[in-house]
């Protein structure tokens, strides 16, 4: 257990090596990449074998979430650090002659990252590949509450990483409250909004900018679809993402779905169908479903199913074992709105259904509500696409399937309001690990001769045709063939 | 009017929520959203600058003494540029931004989509105090945002004249104008707004991060530091002390946050001080010091004890009229006080080294400025100091006129702010960047849920590959 006296010492080691230049150049930066790119070649089992430990999650889910996901993004950020490293020419007007502007990304310097238990190394490396690419030195604080991936990651980063930048630090809330008391150039952090608030708060003595990705409840609108393919194919992508990333405990699951009254019947058969597809006859034996991660979240979600007026409205699932903290998929049928399952985010494996009588009412219903982190709409309505996009905010909007937008590269990934602040993901994390420095470059052979006291009418009305860009009236002026301004 | 009402009753937290309230109706109605409303809140900031251009320059001159020339030139013309940049470009701006999607998403297409924030609040200074309101306001406009402006009361009479023209000319359901010091202040940083844009210094900005901390809002803050400026041999002298010293002069007396703080230069150099002593700057174009505190504070530097005999130039004060001379000194102390606070005023201390290589340690080794200077015609000098030195923005020849480029973001790093604006960096600082794909319902992977089969593992290992080679084999039943 390190002390304070320990954990200030580690902190200015780092900073020193950082003023060292050591991380500044592209081959450190790439060394860095390629190493995390091996590290999750090589250690592929263990990732595995510690995930299926603390979160039951089966090796396809875990390489289809986080495993798969970050070899592509360190390729993606490998590919791209050049273009993002390179120095942005910023256009002048004329007036600026023998001048030039640009803006040059460099490193913040000591960065912090503090992620969650629920994809714990995709969200640990994904901000990480971010932080290494921007060149900065790393402190990475992962989930006391998946241990046993917290403690690979402490073993086998400084392997194949330059153990000098980047440091892995183990711990609960106590060693969290330590770290951010102290002065970083960054912290990026992924959790809970009671958290994230005591992030930015600490963050705030010492000025340091934060990103912070929190969650919400984040609704599926599901419009009526003519096609029965298409209403395959959605309920399939809703029903598959819910309960087989992290059985619904993610930041981007659906949280609830709205519907018109007159689908819900469908819906409901054609979800529980899918389930019994995807799950088979006893989900618990399917091991196909991850489990809830402990006994704390086992029993928060318990108590939302024993609300009676909640428990009433259970149409589909809710068997739970507290031995295995196995839940079940469990739909509910229109409970009630103010019940904590309808108030809170739920990051588990029951899915409401909120009937509206029509769909066009989803907008108020989802305005009347914290700005979730993503917002879904199934539908082929152009008109209600576009409303949606307009009329809503939340951190991203996707049609026609469910959380796939966290694995494009070339899209921001953050929330807005209560959902969070500041985004990452392909360059969003290069630039969130970067400081953009505005350069510009003059010449000592041009100057405007009027630039310098002592002043007089002259000299302002020539500063006025500069600064209207208005070349000819200077020219006049400068002629004596234009007036200066009265008063 | 907002500017009436505080004669009438205590702008309060009561006042400040239902002013909020109000706003985020407005907001919600969907006012401010349109191009014409941006458009015509954008023209109406032009129109006023143009119309009351001489009650300008009358505030400024009350307030801080400043010349005609300074404000027209540093405040009207420059708000009057930004207003017309915003202008020119906003339809660009408000466009959604199409993205490349790869095989992983495949089939798809996306866009950013930029959606203003909500109800924001600006906060401003008191040394520009027209442009340092108006100009972020022009961008929360820009990005379609209802805005809460509160000057500031070190400042009254341009505090005063924004309240009451920006009753007049803008549309007072979004727009609005709160007068007040420390207890309006703070009933405003109580509310839950969608952005906070601050400038100001370090220790009251931590005071509105802190606030921002509760409600999860967003910040800017444009803060300051200690603007060094190299000055190395081999070059032009003349036009880099004249550079300087508008620069540093020539913006409100020293009063700006990008004026060079203090000079780092080799022991060669000590033609600068009379170079100095033949330059004809007159007082009567100069800005007065804004307050008594501010004067005793900076005369408290000046008579610091180790440093009052290094003054080599100037020096000279009135109290009565709250003027100080443009003042020179050299090779103060690094431990004095003049050396470890922002300076914010009309002295400016020389330090000589023996290389000037040593002067990026010097720098570095204190907080991230919001500028740094560099007067030098040597490459490799100027290349190493613009990878080498961190601060807001550099100027390789010249001082602060990095601030009128639109194209470039203007902002600190580390004690120096959060977050930059200018140009359409203003707009995106008002701005949620939303991300919006559209999927199609054809082309799936079923491959992407249970029941899990070693076949879906490798199709899914080819698609996040993105190799179609891959993808093809692992179709075919190979890995």
């Amino acid at each position: 257990m390190e002390t304070r006296g320990d954990l200030e010492v580690q902190l200015k080691g780092m900073r020193e090596y950082y003023r060292g230049g050591n991380t500044r150049g592209a081959s450190w930066r790439k060394s860095q990449l390629r190493g995390l790119c091996r590290l999750l070649e090589e250690r592929e089992a263990e990732m595995n074998a510690a995930l299926e430990f603390d979160l039951g999650k089966h090796p396809v889910e875990a390489y289809r979430d986080e495993i798969g996901g970050l070899i592509k993004s360190a390729n993606y950020a490998l590919g791209c650090l050049k273009g993002w490293m390179s120095a942005k020419k910023a256009k002048l007007p004329l007036a600026a002659a023998l001048t030039t502007a640009e803006i040059i990304p460099e490193p913040l310097g000591l960065v912090l990252i503090i992620s969650s238990w629920n994809f714990p190394f995709g969200l640990s490396l994904e901000p990480l590949i971010g932080a290494l690419a921007a060149g900065n030195v790393v402190v990475l604080k992962p989930s006391e509450v998946a241990p046993r991936c917290s403690s690979l990651l402490a073993n086998v980063l400084p392997a194949y990483l330059d153990p000098k930048a980047i440091k892995v630090v183990e711990g609960g809330p106590a060693v969290s409250e330590q770290l951010v008391k102290q002065k970083w150039d960054k912290i990026l952090f992924t959790g809970s909004a009671r958290v994230g608030r005591i992030v930015m708060a600490a963050a705030a003595n010492h000025l340091t900018p934060v990103t912070l990705e929190f969650g919400g409840k984040c609704p599926a609108v599901l419009d009526s679809l003519s096609s029965s393919w298409d209403r395959e194919v959605a309920v399939q992508r809703i029903v598959g993402s819910k309960f087989s990333a992290c059985a619904g405990q993610a930041c981007i699951a659906i949280d609830y779905v709205i519907v018109e009254k007159k689908f819900s019947s469908t819906l409901l058969e054609l979800m529980k169908v899918r389930i019994g597809k995807m799950l088979g006859e006893n989900p618990r034996e399917s091991r196909s479903m991850a489990r809830i991660v402990n006994k704390h979240h086992f029993l928060r979600l318990k108590t939302l199913l024993e609300d009676p007026n909640v428990k009433a409205s259970i149409v589909y699932g809710g068997s739970m074992d507290e031995k295995s903290l196995f839940i079940e998929p469990t739909i509910l049928l229109d409970p009630p709105l103010e019940s904590d399952l309808m108030q809170d985010e739920i990051f588990g494996p029951l899915l409401p259904i909120i009937t509206l009588k029509k769909i066009e009412d989803s907008i108020n219903f989802i305005n009347s509500r914290p700005k979730p982190l993503a917002l879904y709409v199934f539908t082929h309505n152009d008109s209600l696409r576009k409303r949606m996009v307009a009329e809503t905010s939340s951190g991203s909007v996707t049609f026609n399937d469910a959380m796939i937008q966290y694995m494009a590269d070339t899209l921001p990934f953050g929330g807005i309001g209560e959902s969070g602040m500041g985004n990452y993901h392909g360059k969003f994390s290069f630039d969130t690990f970067s400081h953009h420095k505005a350069v510009l470059r003059r010449s000592f052979l041009v100057d405007f001769w009027f630039r310098f006291p002592p002043w007089n009418d002259h000299k302002l009305q020539l500063f006025r045709s500069v600064y209207l860009f208005d070349y000819l009236g200077m020219l006049l002026t400068v002629l004596g063939l234009k007036k200066s301004k009265q008063g | 009017m907002a500017g009436e009402d505080k004669k009438q009753q205590p702008f309060d937290s009561k006042a400040a929520s239902s002013l909020v309230a109000e706003l985020r109706g407005a907001f919600a109605s969907g006012t401010t959203r349109s191009y014409q409303w941006r458009e015509s809140q954008l023209r109406g900031l032009l129109r006023m600058t143009d119309e009351h251009e001489q009650d300008i320059v009358a505030a400024l001159r009350s307030d801080l003494g400043k010349p005609e020339l300074e404000s027209v030139l540093y405040e009207a013309a420059m708000l009057r540029n930004s207003c017309k940049f915003a202008l020119k470009e906003l339809q660009r701006w408000m466009m959604p931004e199409k993205v490349k999607t790869s095989l992983t998403t495949f089939p798809s297409s996306a866009e950013i989509v930029s959606e203003p924030l909500g109800v924001v609040l600006i906060i401003s200074a008191w040394n520009y105090p027209y442009l340092l309101s108006l100009d972020p306001v022009v961008g929360a406009i820009a990005a379609g945002n209802a805005v809460v402006l509160k000057p500031s009361e070190i400042a009254p009479a341009t505090s005063a004249l924004l309240a009451k023209l920006l009753g007049e000319y803008m549309d007072s359901s979004s727009i609005r104008v709160v007068e007040g010091a420390v207890p309006e202040t703070t009933a405003l940083l109580e509310q839950k707004w969608d952005k906070i844009f601050y400038t100001g210094n370090g220790r009251v900005g931590r005071i509105v991060m802190a606030a921002a901390a509760k409600h999860l809002t967003p910040v800017v803050l444009e803060l300051g530091g200690k603007s060094p400026v190299v000055v190395d041999s081999g070059i032009n002298l003349q036009i880099a002390c004249r550079r300087i010293i508008v620069g540093k002069w020539g913006n409100n007396n020293g009063q700006a946050c990008i004026a060079s703080d203090y000079i780092i230069t080799t022991k060669d150099l000590n033609e600068l001080e009379t170079f100095y002593g033949k330059n004809p700057l007159e007082s009567k174009d100069l800005s007065r010091i804004v307050n008594s505190d501010h004067f005793t504070r900076l005369t408290k530097l000046l008579d610091e004890d180790k440093v009052s005999k290094k003054v080599v130039y100037g020096g000279e004060r009135d109290p009565t009229k709250l003027q100080i001379a443009p003042t020179i000194l050299l090779d103060v102390p690094r431990d004095s006080l003049i050396m470890n606070e922002e300076i914010f005023g009309p002295l400016l201390p020389i330090l000589t080294v023996d290389k000037l290589e040593e002067s990026f340690d010097i720098i570095n080794s204190g907080a991230k400025p919001l500028a740094a200077y560099i007067f030098t015609n040597d490459k490799k000098l100027k290349e190493h100091f613009v990878n080498n030195v961190s601060a807001g923005g550099l100027v390789v020849n010249d001082t602060t006129v990095h601030l009128a480029v639109h194209a470039l973001p203007f902002g600190g790093v580390g004690e120096s702010g959060i977050g930059a604006y200018h140009g359409k960096f203003s707009f995106d600082a008002f701005s949620h960047k939303k991300a919006v794909v559209y999927r199609s319902f054809m082309g799936d992977a079923a491959i992407r849920y249970p029941p899990y089969t070693n076949g879906k593992l490798r199709l899914m290992k080819a698609l996040l590959g993105g190799s179609i080679l891959g993808i093809l084999r692992a179709l075919f039943g190979r890995s």
